[in-house]
């Protein structure tokens, strides 16, 4: 079957490039987490809805299951486990989550890390209401979401600090 | 004067999250491992003719298939639920079979190969049916539908005379719907053949490791010792993870001891709301009477919850509601009814609150509609009614001051004078006339609950802490981590005890082989029950070091103190040793054991089954919130502005993961009240994913103002109660008593959707 057909793809993951044969119907989420074993990539719901599976991809938020690993030929992608720093030092925001309580069961944190990445590299003095809509799309069921806003205000004034 | 409790410390399992290192069932893959999958049924109801699988077995890559032939023991597990079903589907999330093949992609095409003949029967969907007897029977031994032992009573005072004693008596009829848990995390388990002896281990995504281990062992035809379950991280549960989890690992273990093989299943979204429980749908009935002066003299009610196909949980749903069902007020008459139905549909289960998020919402509607009937305030009539020191339950049981704290009177008024609740409630009545359609309103709610299982079941906890020649400490519990904070809140509390640093300390997950069994996770019981089994293995353990300690240093035990990673002598500062030498010395020197069994033991909660009457619990937390709302009268769409709520709940051993809890069950409270409802359609699921069934976003969160309130409740470990399941209750009355206020409308049918808001009903049915 045409679906089963074998692709090469070409991907920059977390700094490292890859060159990979893959089906060509792999979603770019089995790509990261079969392929390459980053489970911090979590699947929700596979519709693009819960943001579980979300990873930044040539800069921008984007859910991994509702992108063909095809369609990333050539991009480059950051998963959670592309945050540390070389000496596994923790980026602002996995150090604001923590403090803040912003994680409970922690399926969504990866996503919503990610996302508000995303967010303070284009605004790094974002409003509530602008971190509100930048966490939009990732679903947390545990937190009522009031933590990780702080998480994330947090995040900014320490990094407009010029800590990292 | 706590060192470590009581203070916002940092989750200790909040690292492995934030860099996404921490495993979730999903997560976990073994060589040579299957990838299984369960084919469902067609039909909601319908006699199974013919099972051909022969297409399925002969695609290449496929291992195993197996149906309910091929469960070696016990094909039926607790409340009825079959590993498979054999002859009949009696809802829609039935499995028929399962296939276990080389590759994800084979095994979904080989489900799609399983040829099952089915004859379609007539069903019953919902509780109106299932009570009428010429609807038809869900199980062929069960005449009435009445779920087993879900039927539980409250008898207090004398009802008729309560009645006769009221000027004003209402009526009314409150309904809610079925709700998912919708955790992030669709179910995931991992079933590997036990390398070393016949058996199974069993890992993933389970909120109650021994029930799991219980009812797998009968499936296998094995003994308890031959199953061992290890919880994986688990993404969120709510009560939920726990009969579908079941269903899945029993169906893995079958395949996994035919095979030899590692097994893997993890549920689609879809699959998951399909075959996980729900929160019970319910319909209530309630009389109550009052005196003109707003004095609640009887309460009557009558209240059926929906069970579905299968059910293990509505007799204890059930229990719970009947203590609770005629709310946190002091009502000398009391006669409440409680029963369960089996439906031809998704079923229910656990979802927190376990019976509260309904009847509170019944209930405190009420209270606002008979308010309004004796023109008093809302906050009036609470404050008249609601439970004060000294007060007795309709159980009978006292609330002691001192002992059993009642601050419901002062967190009531607290709440409405944050919000000048008064004030804008009559304002908001005086707007609903204007020709803004975008209208105000305020709405005041109030709860009491029961803290840990009480009555329900058994309420003890274990725990397992070792200290390790580093001076380095390992706990378990034999309840789990969900997400809740609970590890975290042990791992304060024996860090208190043993007066050592928090850092010292790690978790091991529950393991059935490790820690002793000690029942599920539920009930807000993690830190109440979970917590004491802590505080008893931390207590031995400080006493071992103690003894050893004292020779050491020459000095009395009771002259000791344990404190940042030190022992000394408190007449003597300077007579110390650091926590690590005295741990070297009992462990090398001495040769004693620093591993310890916490197993803590509640006081006998018992009630008569003829009366309902009894203590119930050991104590109670408390909650009051007001809701201040606007909604546009042209939409029907309601937006929640902000919430003031007060919760008592003994003592906080973290503020900031009990907060947490709060706003995360504030914000499911309100998914609840305003846009969550799994809709069935004759049997058949219609909300399958996200897309259907809509939960909170970011943007439904409204501002909330939480207060914790502590006391001196001497129950729980540090005095610290119940907190995860106390947030939810409170929303939906809130939110329809401010609705009523901004608009003079009173919606008794959650969710409260556009269509209920502004035409008063809904248009899919």
């Amino acid at each position: 079957m045409a679906a089963n057909r074998k692709i090469e793809l070409n991907i920059k993951v977390n700094n490292k490039d890859y060159k990979l044969f893959i089906a060509s119907n792999k979603r770019l989420l089995d790509v990261l987490r079969d392929d390459l074993g980053l489970t911090g990539v979590k699947e929700g719901c596979a519709i693009g809805e819960c943001g579980a599976c979300t990873v930044i991809m040539n800069g921008k938020n984007v859910c991994s299951c509702m992108i063909l690993a095809g369609q990333a030929e050539g991009a480059e992608i950051i998963t959670i486990e592309g945050l540390e720093g070389p000496k596994g030092e923790l980026h602002p925001l996995q150090e604001a989550f923590m403090e803040t309580g912003a994680v409970q069961c922690g399926f969504c944190t990866p996503g919503m890390i990610l996302s508000s990445l995303v967010l303070l590299k284009n605004n790094p003095s974002p409003t509530e209401e602008e971190i509100k809509e930048a966490i939009s799309g990732n679903f947390c069921r545990c937190t009522g979401y009031k933590q990780i806003i702080e998480a994330v205000q947090l995040a900014a004034e320490r990094m407009r600090g010029g800590g990292m | 004067m706590y060192k470590i409790i009581n203070k916002s410390v940092k989750r200790i399992d909040a690292y492995e999250k934030v860099t996404g290192k921490a495993k979730y069932g999903a997560d976990l893959n073994l060589t040579h491992q299957l990838y299984a999958k369960t084919v469902y049924s067609k039909y909601p109801h319908a006699k199974i003719l013919k099972i051909d699988t022969r297409e399925a077995e002969r695609l290449e890559g496929v291992v195993a298939v197996i149906t309910a032939e091929d469960v070696p023991g016990n094909n039926i597990m607790f409340g009825k639920f079959p590993v498979l079903a054999k002859d009949e589907v009696k809802y829609i999330g039935d499995g028929v079979a399962a296939v276990a093949a080389e590759s994800r992609e084979i095994v979904e095409k080989a489900v799609r190969l399983i040829k099952v003949e089915y004859q379609k029967l007539a069903g019953v969907f919902n509780i109106k049916e299932a009570i009428d007897k010429n609807n038809g029977k869900v199980h062929s031994e069960i005449e009435d539908n009445l779920i087993e032992h879900s039927h539980h009573l409250l008898r207090s005072g004398d009802i008729e005379k309560g009645f006769k004693e009221a000027d004003v008596i209402l009526e009314r009829t409150y309904q809610t719907q079925f709700v998912d848990q919708a955790y992030i995390e669709p179910e995931a388990i991992i079933v590997i053949p036990d390398p070393y002896k016949v058996g199974v281990e069993i890992h993933g995504s389970i909120q109650n490791p021994y029930s799991i281990r219980t009812n797998v062992a009968t499936v296998l035809g094995l003994k308890i010792n031959q199953v061992k379950v290890v919880q994986s991280t688990i993404g969120g549960s709510f009560g939920g993870k726990d009969e579908s989890v079941m269903l899945m690992a029993a169906r893995s273990a079958i395949i996994a001891m035919k095979t030899g093989r590692p097994v893997k299943m993890v549920l689609t979204r879809e699959e998951s709301f399909l075959e996980s429980s729900k929160r019970h749908a319910s319909k209530a009935k309630y009389k109550i009477g009052a005196k003109r002066d707003g004095t609640i003299v009887a309460v009557e009610n009558n209240v059926y919850t929906q069970g579905g196909a299968y059910n293990n949980k509505a007799m204890f749903v059930n229990w719970r509601a009947s203590i609770h069902a005629a709310g946190p007020y002091a009502i000398p008459n009391i006669k409440t009814d409680i029963y369960g139905v089996y439906t031809n549909t998704v079923y229910g289960g656990a979802y927190r609150g376990f019976s509260a998020p309904q009847i509170v919402f019944a209930n405190e509607s009420l209270i606002d509609e008979l308010a309004e009937e004796l023109n008093i305030s809302p906050q009036e009539i609470r404050i008249k009614n609601c439970l004060k020191p000294g007060d007795e339950l309709g159980t009978g049981q006292i609330l002691l001051p001192g002992k059993i704290p009642a601050p419901l009177e002062k967190m009531i008024n607290n709440v409405c004078k944050k919000t000048d609740f008064e004030s804008k409630r009559k304002k908001y009545i005086k707007e609903r006339e204007s020709f803004n359609p975008i209208k105000k309103g305020i709405g005041l709610s109030c709860t009491f609950r029961g803290a840990g299982l009480g009555g329900e079941g058994i309420d003890s906890a274990s725990a397992t802490v070792t200290i390790d020649i580093d001076g380095s400490i390992l706990i378990q519990s034999g309840l789990v981590e969900m997400g809740q904070g609970m590890r975290t809140a042990h791992a304060q509390i024996v860090a208190e005890v043993l007066g050592v640093s928090l850092d010292r300390i790690t978790f091991c997950n529950t393991d059935t082989s490790v820690t002793l069994d000690c029942g599920p996770t539920v009930a807000s019981r993690g830190t109440l029950a979970g917590g004491n089994a802590m505080l008893i293995a931390a207590r031995k353990l400080l006493d071992r070091l103690h003894k050893r300690a004292a020779i050491m240093l020459d000095c009395n035990i009771i002259d000791l103190v344990s404190e940042n990673n030190f022992i000394f002598n408190r007449l003597d500062k300077s007579r110390k040793l650091t926590f690590k030498e005295v741990v070297e010395e009992c462990l090398k020197g001495q040769g004693l054991s620093l591993s310890a069994q916490g197993w803590y033991t509640p006081g006998p909660e018992k009630l008569s089954s003829e009366t309902g009457r009894g203590n119930a619990y050991p104590t109670y937390s408390y909650g009051a919130s007001v809701i201040e709302l606007n909604v546009d009268t042209q939409t029907g769409k309601i937006n929640v502005e902000k919430i003031v709520a007060g919760y008592e709940i003994g003592r906080a051993i973290n503020p900031q993961i009990v907060k947490g809890q709060f706003y995360g069950g504030i914000l499911q409270g309100l998914g609840y009240a305003l846009i969550e409802e799994v809709r069935n359609k004759d049997g058949y699921l219609e909300t399958k994913n996200y897309d259907d069934f809509l939960i909170p976003s970011s943007f439904d969160m409204p501002e909330m103002e939480v207060t914790i309130y502590e006391s001196d409740d001497p129950v729980g470990p540090f005095r610290a109660k119940s907190v995860g399941e106390l947030g939810i209750e409170l929303m939906a009355p809130a939110v329809a008593n401010a609705l009523y206020n901004a608009t003079g409308k009173r919606i008794r049918e959650l969710p409260l959707n556009l269509e209920r808001v502004l035409l008063g009903k809904t248009l899919r049915k």
